[in-house]
């Protein structure tokens, strides 16, 4: 197994109020080349998985293992995409791609010519001359992607990344992640609470539910990509997600309009 | 365009109405000439000192002095300031000694300055330092203390060490924070130029003023009050423009709203 988490909790201590369970005993195998979403509301612990995969955080029980090799701290290998994009105000696109890319001493032609390479994948070389604050959220986003893809990583991590964007632009921004997904081949872990979301990108959704922070099933999404958010069979595995969170009505109305 | 046309025409209205009330008060002749002198008599004696050199002398003095002082401070506070803004264990035995220091007037410490820096440039120069150096230290430690947690994270991500992390992250993040207090630091600088260079020096617009008190000239100390009052102000409006066009490059404050 490429990913592997095993019977991990999180648990946070206080000093006067006991401890609460961020994570409760998950269990978790992810294959090479999988997009995998973590689906859920908020307090679920989706976010805090997905902090132990990428060694951000350390689970008080349980390991995570990659490659047969635990992990005890982040590393390059697995980037992560934040909500809020990350990206560093005082330098340009180009600069900011380059950050991960001068961390491993690669000479700086090169590093300039890998920068534009990913920023041209991104759709943003009209703007590498640009600072963060003169795009828009969508278009940063993007520079983040393009930073992370930079280093080459196996696994993208990807935290609520277009949770801060309207609707419109967040559905561009899934078929750009999938577009990237399917052309470099990719581990991603997504974490979302919006369902059609999951549903779109996801080749297995990991559902989760709070207090404490649990895995309840996880369901398998068959459907050829690229897909079709209107389409009957979208439909089907959406109602299904919803039937596991208990949103969908069980009581059949007596008629139709 | 429009903006700055009006900001000027207040301030040409306000300075107007200032000098009139004085003037008026000077006409009013119930004040002793020596007590308060007329603005033409004091704008005279503004041009004159203009004219005759001495201006220029005693501000090529003061403007040397200054940069000495604040640039040394700037370059100490910044650099002790990333030190201890990153090492808070070491901050927090350094940060009371430093809140017992820093209310202390720079001209309480005159005579030691005096008895250790002898005279001359010196004492104005560590004068200057000692009101510098506090805002900008304590402003450094402060914008190291808040860098974005995101960003550390990002560093960590991407495995950024040392010295890196302080040059590509650390400081940069702080920036802003250490040229508002780099501004700060300016205008108590200037403030304490002044009185340095009244009670210790041969030279400069402090002793332009103290010079013309022992000449009983009251004009020419009114004159050279207004001169470092002015000079003040252009100094600090040229440190905003720098402070403001780091901070949109850093993308603190966005192009639109200038």
């Amino acid at each position: 197994m490429f990913i592997s988490v095993s019977d991990a909790s999180r648990e946070y201590f206080f000093k006067d109020k006991g401890k609460t369970t961020a994570l409760h005993k998950v269990n978790l195998e992810i294959e090479k080349g999988e997009f995998i979403c973590l689906l859920g509301p908020s307090g679920c612990g989706k976010s805090t998985l997905l902090n132990l995969i990428a060694g951000f955080d350390k689970p008080t029980s349980g390991q995570v293992s990659i490659n047969g090799e635990v992990v005890l701290k982040p590393s390059e290998d697995r980037i992560t995409i934040f909500q809020n994009y990350g990206l560093l105000p005082w330098r340009n696109v180009l600069r900011n791609v380059e950050l991960g890319l001068e961390a491993k001493k690669i000479p700086k032609k090169e590093r300039r010519r890998i920068a534009e390479e990913y920023i041209e994948l991104v759709g943003l070389s009209a703007y590498k001359n640009h600072y963060p604050a003169q795009l828009s959220g969508g278009m940063q986003q993007r520079v983040a992607l393009a930073r992370a893809l930079a280093v080459d990583p196996d696994i993208l991590l990807m935290d609520e990344p277009f949770g801060a964007l309207d609707a419109m632009t967040r559905m561009s921004m899934q078929d750009e992640i999938e577009r990237l997904w399917q052309e470099k081949k990719k581990t991603i872990i997504f974490v979302t609470h919006d369902i059609e979301e999951a549903v779109f990108l996801a080749d297995w959704i990991v559902i989760m539910t709070p207090s404490p922070g649990r895995i309840k099933s996880i369901i398998k999404v068959p459907l050829a990509r690229k897909r079709d958010r209107t389409g009957v069979d979208f439909f089907k595995i959406r109602d299904k997600v919803f039937a596991e969170f208990g949103l969908k009505d069980t009581v059949e109305p007596d008629y139709y309009l | 365009m429009m903006n700055i046309l009006k900001k000027a025409v207040k301030a040409v209205v306000s300075i107007s109405v200032l000098i009139l009330i004085w003037e008026l008060f000077v006409l009013t002749g119930r004040f002793e000439k020596s007590l308060l002198p007329s603005p033409a008599v004091v704008f005279t004696g503004i041009a004159k000192m203009i004219m005759d050199g001495t201006l220029f002398t005693n501000l090529k003095v003061s403007i040397a002095r200054f940069l000495a002082g604040y640039l040394a401070a700037a370059l100490a506070g910044v650099a002790f300031g990333l030190l201890l803004g990153w090492n808070k264990k070491v901050w927090a035995f350094i940060d009371p000694v430093i809140q017992v220091l820093r209310p202390i007037s720079p001209i309480a410490w005159f005579p030691f300055i005096v008895l250790w820096f002898g005279i001359g440039d010196a004492p104005a120069v560590v004068i200057i330092f000692i009101a510098a150096f506090f805002p900008i230290l304590l402003s450094t430690v402060s914008g190291v203390g808040n860098v974005d947690a995101i960003y550390m994270k990002v560093a960590d991500n991407f495995g950024i060490k040392q010295p890196g992390l302080l040059f590509k992250i650390v400081f940069p993040s702080a920036f802003p924070h250490i040229a508002n207090g780099l501004h700060l630091a300016l205008g108590s600088a200037w403030v304490f130029l002044v009185a340095g260079e009244m009670v210790g020096a041969q030279s400069g617009l402090g002793f332009m003023i103290i010079d013309a008190r022992n000449s009983l000239k009251s004009d020419l100390v009114l004159a050279g009050i207004i001169i470092i009052g002015v000079l003040g102000l252009l100094l600090d409006r040229l440190i905003r423009l720098l402070e403001n066009r780091i901070k949109r490059q850093w993308g603190v404050i966005s192009e639109e709203r200038n």
